[in-house]
Parts: C-alpha cells; structure tokens; sequence
C-alpha cells in the first residue's frame, strides 16, 4: 500500500542553520500520526514543507517529499496547488487570526468550495451551512453571516475544521491545532477531529508538544529533536516504553496533576551530535533484538 | 439538512447599514458636504443665476446683498467685470469636481495595481518600483504641470496627469507596506494552503482588508486634487481663462482684495468647505466600511 505522505530524508536549511537534517517519516493512508518535539525541534517545518508555505529564506537542501507516490516538489506549481485544500489540508495552529477578519465566514467557506468543487455561490452557501452542522454548529444560517470576530475561538476552530475536511481530504495537517484553545475547549476541539477523520477516513499528522493530545488521538508517534526522528512506533508503547532519555525527558516533563514535573532542560548543541549516536546505538540494539 | 432557510442564506442581514449609523457625525457631515459639492457641479446651470460670463460693468464690484450697497439680483455680489459671484463659484465647482473624480480614481488604480506587485513579488520588482515611488515623490506636482502644460498645453488633461503622475505614489506606498503585512498574517497563508493562486490571495484575502484605508485615501486625494487644481488655476496654467475656477477667481480678487475683499474669501471658503467634506467622509467611512471597528 502506498503510503499517503512520505518524507524522505529531507533536510532543509535556513541561512546556515540546519532545521531538518535528514528526516523519514511515513503517514499510512488513515493513520493518526503524532508529531511531537519541543519548540524549535522543527514539527511545524516539517507541515509548512507539505503545504508549500515554507518562509521565504528556508530551503529544502535534499530529500522527497511524496503525497500518495508523488512527489510534491517535482510537481508543477498547478498541480500541487489542486492538491491543496482538496486532497491536503491544513488545520492551523490559531483559529484567531487564521480567518480573514473582514469578510463573512460563509464568503470564506464558500470561496473554498467555490474554487476547489466549482460549485455555484447559492449551491456553496447551501455546502456551507451542512458544513457547519457537520462541526455541531448550531444556527448555520445565522453563523455563515457573522464576521470572525463575532465569534469564540472554539467556535472559529470548528469552521476551520469543518473547511479542512470540506473536500474530503486524504491527509490533514494539523499544526497544533488545540494549542491555542482553553482546556475545556481542547477536548471538544479533538472529538470531533476524531470523528470527521473516521468518517472521512483521512489520514492525520498531528503536530503538537502535548503528549497528552498524543496520548488520546494518535494511534502512533514520532519523536522529534533538533530536526532529527529520534523515535517511533505506536504511541503505547513509546509512552509507556520510551526507548530514548530525550523521550523519558519529555514525558516526565509533562505536567500532571499527582506530582510536580520535571523541567525539560534544553539539550546544549554540542550535545545533540552524542544524543544522536545514542539513538543510533539504542536502534541497532533493537534491531539485533529477535523479536 | 434539507431545511435550512435557504432565503437567510441568499440574502445575509446587511450590517452595513449599521455600520453607516457608526461612521457618526463625521460620516453625515462629510457626506453631505460632498453631496452638495457634488449636486452643485451636477446642476450648476440650473442654479446659477446668472451666465458666469455675462458682464455688467454698470454694476461692478457690488458687495454681497447683505451689505450696504448690495444688490439682491447679484446674491454674492459682482467681481470687477461685473460677472456674478456666486454664479462663478457655482460653475467654477465643476473644475474641482471633475479634476478631484478623474484626477484621483487613476492614481488609486495605478497606485494599488503597483502597490500589490511590489508587495506580494518582493525582491527586485519590489526595489524597482520603491525606487521608482522615492523619485516621483519627489517632483512637486504644480512644478511638474508647469512642465506638461508648456509640453503638451495648459489645461484640466495635463492638470490631471500632472497629479496622477505625482500622487499614485501615495496610494502605492501604503498598498505595498500593507500587502507585505496582510500575507504575513496566518489567514493569507490558511489561503495559499487551500491552494489559492497569488493572484487569488491577493484579490479575496488581501484587497478586502485594504478597503477601509483606500476609501480614506481616496477621499484625502480628492481634496489634495482640488487644493492642487487651485493652485494651477491661480497661477494660470489650468482650464483656459474664460471658464470660472476658484483658483482664478482668488487670482482676480487678489488684486483689489483692499476694495472687495469678499470675492478672494469666498472662493476660499468654498475649497475649505469642501476639502474638509472629502477629509471627514473619508475618515466616517473607514469606520463605516471596516467590520472590525464596526462593532
């Protein structure tokens, strides 16, 4: 089976810094796959890469990304942009300011659909309003008149989420999608990305630092550090089972509410290059493992 | 699903409406300043009382009819050819108008056209037009209608090139910094990742955003036209000399403004009323316009 994205090992640089150096990465068509690292580590690079929307000054130096087996930076720009938004879609990390502030959620859900299915603007509208009841909105009618800020960021993450799988996308993106939102918001927010995703059966990376989100909704994960995969496999098992003291790092640092956590120190540069060989040391270890 | 009001939908409740009533006093005093600038130029046959040409030199330099000596047939007085005041000023509105329209809707449309390349291209489009907005920000545009009017003749085409050549530069400035700032913003990159053209971007995301400012910018370019029509008509390189402007009118009454003082400060007052019309409907409607101070 092909796999819905491919990274393979892609390095890209900004100026002289190295933000990925030579990342693989698979997303099984259907799969919920966790991103996790600290700030800086480069999960969010590593969506932009897919979308196109790398800053200016970035770079992809070497590797492939591929989208179903194809390779999205051979393809024409056209190409990749019919992709986009049809097939690939974003859930961006903060629902305040990723709708245009000055026109009407139901224009900006209705351009969507208007561009990507052709549809007429009354038969976009019409979408739209099943859109919204599909993101347990109530009142579709009356929210695809309001401007954004008329409405609550739980609220405006819902019409994002229901734009992202608008078109029925093979893969979702989502870059920290709850980051931005209150507690008791978050939990409303990953239900029902859960169940669109069921019913569209769409395949997610899910970009976030909070293992916890991991915990609940990805079936697997990857660890990333300093532009490295430092581990992978099934979220059980890498949470309960952490190959790597980065990741036993991580986790502990996770605050709870039975014991103080533990500070996530920084890993010093001239550390990753030693951290690095350890998880090389820890993979060969495992792979001599009969299992 | 299938019950949703389908006429809501066709037809969304118009806030704008609402916003207007928010433009407050300055949008009302603006607009109706400019409305009455705009109904004099429209119908200044009907409403002058006399041909703005016609002289009486039996009757000259009569004051307004509200002071010793004035004459009610001549409301506003007569100047020193004995031609109607207020008549003059009625017709010499039709210059400003038509300069302040034409003079200022192509230099936003040269300006936004250019503002948006440059801010969305970047790199060397971008440094070449900048560098281009630096240099005609520097020619003084009567100095440059002085150039064109010994080019191609005096006149309202080379009254209005002079100030689109010279005042695009405003609109394309503003328009550049702000297309750089609205693609910064997570909603231009929500729409390039739903697979919109730059072209597309620029037009549903960008534009949008940068109406509230253009309204006002077009506004304070119109009375920029009109002060700048004034000045070449005072010094006698606009319209031909039979036709009434205020800036000719000031000419004229500068001379024996000692005499009668009224016919130099009544054109005066008619380009400060209507200067400051445009400026307080451009400032009402940004706010009108804008859906996020509306509310």
């Amino acid at each position: 089976m092909t796999a819905t994205l491919t990274f393979d090992s892609l390095r890209i640089s900004i100026g002289d810094a190295n933000v990925l150096r030579g990342v693989s990465l698979e997303v099984q068509p259907g799969e919920v796959r966790g991103l996790v690292g600290e700030s800086g580590a480069g999960k969010s690079m590593l969506g932009r890469a897919v979308l196109g929307l790398l800053p200016a000054k970035a770079a992809i130096t070497s590797g492939r990304i591929a989208f179903e087996g194809r390779d999205l930076l051979k393809m024409q720009a056209d190409e990749r942009r019919g992709l986009l938004g049809r097939r690939i879609a974003l859930i961006p990390q903060d629902p305040m300011t990723s709708l245009n502030p000055v026109k009407r959620v139901g224009v900006q859900i209705g351009n969507l659909l208007r561009h990507h299915l052709g549809l007429s603007k009354r038969a976009a509208l019409l979408r739209a309003a099943e859109l919204l009841i599909e993101v347990a909105i109530r009142e579709p009618e009356r929210v695809l008149s309001l401007y954004p800020h008329e409405m609550s960021g739980g609220m405006r993450q819902r019409v994002l989420i229901g734009m992202a799988f608008a078109c029925d996308p093979a893969l979702i993106i989502a870059d920290e999608p709850t980051t931005a939102l209150d507690v008791t918001v978050q939990r409303q927010v990953l239900q029902l990305v859960e169940r669109l995703r069921r019913r569209h059966g769409s395949a997610v990376l899910f970009i976030t630092h909070n293992l916890g989100v991991v915990a609940k909704i990805c079936g697997s994960m990857t660890v990333l550090h300093a532009g490295r995969v430092l581990e992978e496999g099934q979220t059980a098992d890498v949470l309960v089972r952490p190959r790597h003291a980065y990741t036993r790092a991580l986790l502990a640092a996770t605050p709870r509410a039975d014991r103080p956590a533990e500070t996530l120190r920084p890993v010093p540069p001239s550390l990753i290059e030693q951290l690095w060989s350890e998880a090389h040391r820890l993979d060969s270890m495992n792979a001599a493992r009969p299992v | 699903m299938a019950d949703i009001a389908v006429t809501s939908l066709a037809t969304p409740p118009s806030r704008f409406l609402a916003g207007l009533g928010r433009g407050g006093a300055r949008l009302w005093v603006g607009a109706a300043l400019v409305a009455i600038l705009m109904l004099v130029a429209l119908f200044a046959p009907v409403l002058a009382p006399h041909d703005p040409l016609e002289q009486d030199l039996l009757s000259v330099q009569l004051p307004p009819m509200w002071m010793q000596g004035g004459d009610p047939v001549y409301m506003l007085g007569t100047d020193s050819l004995g031609r109607c005041v207020l008549s003059r000023l009625i017709y010499s509105a039709r210059t400003a108008v038509v300069v302040a329209l034409i003079a200022a809707t192509l230099a936003a449309l040269i300006g936004v056209a250019l503002g948006l390349f440059a801010g969305s291209f970047g790199g060397w489009i971008d440094q070449l037009i900048s560098r281009l907005i630096d240099i005609w920000m520097a020619f003084p545009p009567v100095l440059l209608s002085i150039v064109l009017a010994a080019v191609i003749g005096a006149g309202l085409t080379s009254v209005i090139v002079a100030i689109v050549v010279v005042d695009w530069t405003r609109f394309a400035r503003v328009v550049r910094a702000e297309t750089m700032v609205q693609l910064t913003r997570d909603y231009a990159a929500a729409a390039r990742a739903i697979g919109l053209t730059r072209a597309k971007v620029l037009r549903l995301e960008v534009l949008p955003n940068l109406v509230p400012l253009l309204v006002t910018l077009l506004a304070v370019e119109m009375g920029i036209a009109i002060l700048v029509e004034v000045i070449l008509s005072f010094v006698g390189i606009s319209v031909a000399g039979d036709t009434a402007t205020w800036g000719s009118m000031i000419a004229e009454g500068r001379q024996i403004v000692y005499q009668a003082p009224w016919i130099m400060a009544l054109p005066i007052v008619c380009i400060i009323i209507s200067v400051i019309g445009l400026n307080l409907l451009g400032d009402g409607l940004r706010l009108a316009v804008d859906p996020v101070q509306r509310s």
